[in-house]
């Protein structure tokens, strides 16, 4: 899909609307395509990788599966990454990669109309504009609609090998 | 019905007959025989035929026919075998390949290599079987081997299979049978079509219909069978019936025995039998034996998974046993007395899950055999092409190794021996100059060593030759020296674009070979080391990791994490006194073990653990063996052996830099797989007093990885 930083509407769907699923981090809430969302899991058995950046936590067993554990508290500086009952890893399907990603809570799935779908302010968000699809207006409540894909295939979450050797070369 | 969703069964089974018909031939004792071995060839080349036939491969089927009337007669001792007989099958069997990769890719053959492979079988067939049927008519006692196959079979069969067994009578003036094809209840329309097929097989000498009974004689070179197999695409098989003009009182005998063999499972749609009525009377003996045989050729016959499937079986049965070792905390908090029937039944469940993990796993694992078995045919060609006698020995051919390495070795390995074909064995004129006897050996063989499979390839030929590599390398413009070592010297061959061959043939000499064997085998996490001697021949030796495998692991906890060491690598553990351990002026502790004085890694460091035993002697010392040299690993404690599966790391994620890979512990945790080969550069890299000039260059190394940029194929080549 065309991770363009403007607003995106699906075609496939007469009406335009896209479901996302809705966390938060801290007090942020944020929602990503539901479409990239394998599972949600507990966080719990996480092996410690070495020389990895801070906000990867390390690599879990997924069915026999071996995934990378990023959280993206740690990795947007926010305060507080306690793990609790509530945390919980959202895994996500980006190309042929399978990626656990921590935040505080998972709370519901939202369809948007693409009326509620604004596009991003330049800035004021917390996190590049590159990684950000749009803003989510439910009312009162403001959702960030987060491209994962460009988010956790981007060469600075140091994810992926091919980002890293493209810098270096 | 849509036969083509069968096509790639019978591409597949064709190809393994194919491949089984190599390697009979080639093992064939050519001055005695062995009627099993003639039997299994020709049968493969029938089987090939009946699906060709159904499928509606014309070239195919006529290649495979021609081959199989061959292979018939040397298999009745008509055809005495000999030597350039054995190319020529081979030849045709490549030829088959060629044309069943033609049909894979929905392509037709090409037609000339078709016609001309045609012809030699055909000429053949008229030369070497006709000169040995009349020969034999007249002087039989002259041709023993022949006349002995022929004995065993009559007495199988009966008496008069011998004269039954005779050409087919001549019943006209080409010299090619005749055949009574009848056709019952056939509308006009398709009996037309059906004539001018037949008028395409051969010459139609006359016809005429009799109410709803056609028949049409042809004379023809194709077999009852092909011809019945054209037919049957239009007409019903008990529609058709074909008969043999008989001339004088010999019966033909054509289509014998084969025709109601057990066949493939596409072919046993095929239409009913042939009717050649004056054979079917004398070979039910026969077919009873032939019958029984099949399935004991074919017993090893396997079954095509994709691999994802395994792989996705593996990982629920590790799912499984994560489950399973759930329940067994579960219920180890129970009072056995009290729930004596759940812990039994949770210890069988064990037991179980353990057996069904270790037969899983070993679904993955071929023998190197499939590998192996390739050469023989190789070293046949290219030692005839250069002249050259070459005897070639296998061992370790049962040793395992993942499916997929397998197939990816497959093209070093015969790069390998082709050098050691072209330019490590000598002329036999040179051998008998050089004291060698006149055959040379190329030796393949294969083992596992620790956590690797070492796949040898070695020769008693000239060996490498040290002065022409360096006045090469030096050609080249490359920075060598008469002083450097023999090893550094033979690593220059893996330099690109290297070759001493004082001309390029169409073997090798272009240069482009060894750094090509090389780069494979590192991208497959291997590497390759050359051992050579003058006059005593050339080794060269492949060490491949078994990655995907299953690996011995030991696994010993730091801190409080576990890692898996590979029981390989591991030579034995120890826990220092304080007297073996020795600082030396850069910080680094030695180890004294026995006479040696080995180079300390502590985990920890390595690998940044903390919360771990900083104190050597309260620690646990690894010997163990990385590329080449030992040292010691410290761990807090050794927690246990055990077979674990080795997942990827860079599936998901990417290399790190001292594992291996990573696998999946009992609790369903992930445990990573340490590379003792990388580790030690690690360390090395972390001291970071840069006093030795080479620790810049591997504190570079530590910078890329650190900027994950270390694949690794970086991490193995630089050192």
């Amino acid at each position: 899909m065309n991770p363009a930083a403007s607003i995106e509407v699906r075609v496939g769907d007469n009406t335009g609307n896209r479901q996302f699923l809705v966390f938060s981090l801290g007090e942020e809430e944020y929602a990503i395509d539901i479409l990239k969302v394998q599972e949600i899991r507990d966080y719990d058995h996480v092996t410690r990788i070495s020389n990895a950046p801070d906000f990867i936590k390390g690599v879990a067993n997924l069915r026999g599966v071996i995934v990378p554990i990023v959280d993206l508290r740690i990795k947007f500086r926010m305060e507080n990454a306690a793990y609790d009952t509530n945390t919980v890893v959202i895994v996500v399907n980006i190309g042929k990669r399978v990626v656990g990603v921590v935040v505080d809570r998972v709370s519901d799935v939202m369809t948007l109309a693409p009326e509620q779908m604004k596009p991003a302010p330049e800035f004021g968000v917390g996190l590049p504009l590159a990684y950000i699809q749009g803003l989510g207006d439910l009312g009162g409540r403001m959702l960030i609609l987060v491209d994962i894909e460009k988010l956790l295939t981007s060469r600075e979450m140091a994810l992926v090998d091919e980002t890293g050797e493209s810098r270096a070369a | 019905m849509d036969v083509s969703e069968f096509h790639e069964s019978f591409f597949e089974e064709a190809g393994e007959l194919l491949d089984g018909m190599e390697t009979q031939l080639l093992a064939l004792d050519l001055a005695h025989p062995d009627p099993e071995q003639l039997n299994a060839i020709f049968r493969a080349a029938h089987s090939i035929k009946g699906g060709a036939g159904t499928f509606g491969f014309e070239a195919l089927q006529r290649t495979t026919h021609l081959l199989e009337n061959l292979l018939d007669a040397a298999r009745r001792g008509e055809l005495t075998l000999r030597r350039d007989l054995v190319d020529i099958f081979l030849e045709t069997k490549d030829m088959l390949d060629d044309q069943l990769d033609a049909y894979r890719q929905g392509q037709t053959p090409d037609p000339e290599a078709l016609e001309r492979i045609c012809a030699v079988l055909q000429r053949l067939a008229k030369e070497e079987i006709d000169a040995a049927g009349a020969a034999k008519a007249e002087a039989e006692p002259a041709k023993p081997t022949a006349r002995k196959a022929t004995a065993k079979k009559a007495a199988l069969a009966k008496p008069s299979k011998k004269s039954a067994r005779k050409k087919t009578a001549p019943s006209s003036a080409s010299g090619m049978p005749a055949y009574r094809v009848m056709l019952l209840g056939v509308n006009d329309k398709d009996r037309d079509l059906l004539i001018e097929e037949l008028g395409r097989l051969g010459q139609i000498e006359s016809r005429h219909s009799e109410g709803d009974c056609h028949e049409v004689v042809l004379v023809s070179s194709e077999s009852a069978a092909d011809i019945e197999a054209v037919m049957c695409f239009i007409v019903e098989p008990e529609q058709l019936k074909i008969e043999a003009v008989v001339a004088e009182s010999a019966p033909d005998a054509e289509a014998p025995a084969p025709e109601s063999m057990p066949e493939p499972e596409p072919v046993a749609k095929a239409p009913a039998p042939v009717e050649v009525e004056a054979v079917v009377a004398a070979t039910p003996a026969v077919d009873a034996k032939s019958a029984a045989r099949p399935a004991s050729t074919h017993g090893e016959s396997s079954l095509r998974v994709p691999v994802n499937k395994v792989d996705h079986i593996i990982n629920l049965v590790g799912e499984l046993i994560i489950t399973q070792s759930m329940l067994n905390q579960a219920v180890g908090k129970l009072n056995a007395s009290v729930h004596a029937n759940l812990v039994a039944g949770i210890n069988l469940l064990e037991r179980n899950a353990r057996d069904l993990q270790e037969a899983v796993m070993s679904v993955r694992m071929v023998p190197m055999d499939n590998v192996f078995s390739r050469f023989p045919r190789l070293v046949r060609d290219l030692a005839a092409k250069l002249d050259k006698d070459v005897e070639l020995v296998t061992g370790g051919r049962s040793t395992e190794l993942d499916k997929s390495l397998t197939e990816q070795i497959v093209d070093p390995l015969t790069h390998l021996v082709r050098n050691s074909l072209d330019h490590g064995i000598e002329h036999p004129d040179e051998r008998e100059v050089a004291g060698k006897p006149r055959t040379g050996t190329l030796t393949l063989s294969a083992e596992h060593q620790g956590g690797n499979i070492v796949i040898e390839v070695s020769d008693d030929g000239a060996g490498l030759n040290r002065a022409k590599i360096l006045a090469k390398a030096r050609e080249r413009g490359m920075n060598v020296s008469d002083a450097m070592s023999d090893e550094d010297v033979w690593q220059l061959i893996f330099a690109p674009g290297f070759s001493t061959a004082a001309q390029v043939s169409n073997v090798s000499g272009r240069g482009v070979g060894m750094d090509v064997v090389k780069r494979n085998i590192e991208g497959m996490g291997g590497h390759v080391e050359v051992v050579s001697r003058a006059g005593q021949g050339t080794t060269t030796r492949v060490v491949l990791p078994l990655t995907l495998a299953i690996l011995d692991g030991m696994s010993v906890r730091v801190g409080r994490e576990t890692f898996i060491l590979p029981v390989t690598a591991v030579i034995e553990s120890l826990q220092p006194r304080d007297q073996d351990l020795h600082g030396t002026a850069g910080g680094d502790l030695l180890l004294k073990v026995r006479e040696d004085y080995l180079p300390i890694v502590a985990v920890h460091e390595a690998m940044g653990v903390s919360e771990a035993c900083a104190d050597a002697t309260r620690a646990i010392a690894v010997v163990v063996q990385g590329r080449g040299r030992r040292y010691a690993l410290l761990v807090d404690e050794l927690v246990g052996q055990q077979q674990v599966v080795v997942k990827n790391l860079e599936t998901n994620y990417r290399k790190v830099p001292g594992v291996s890979a990573a696998t999946i512990m009992g609790d369903g945790s992930v445990a990573l797989i340490l590379d003792v080969n990388d580790l030690c550069q690690i360390a090395a890299s972390q001291k970071e007093n840069g006093v030795f000039a080479d620790n810049v260059f591997v504190d570079d190394r530590l910078r890329h990885a650190s900027h994950r940029s270390s694949s690794r194929h970086e991490s193995r080549s630089i050192h």
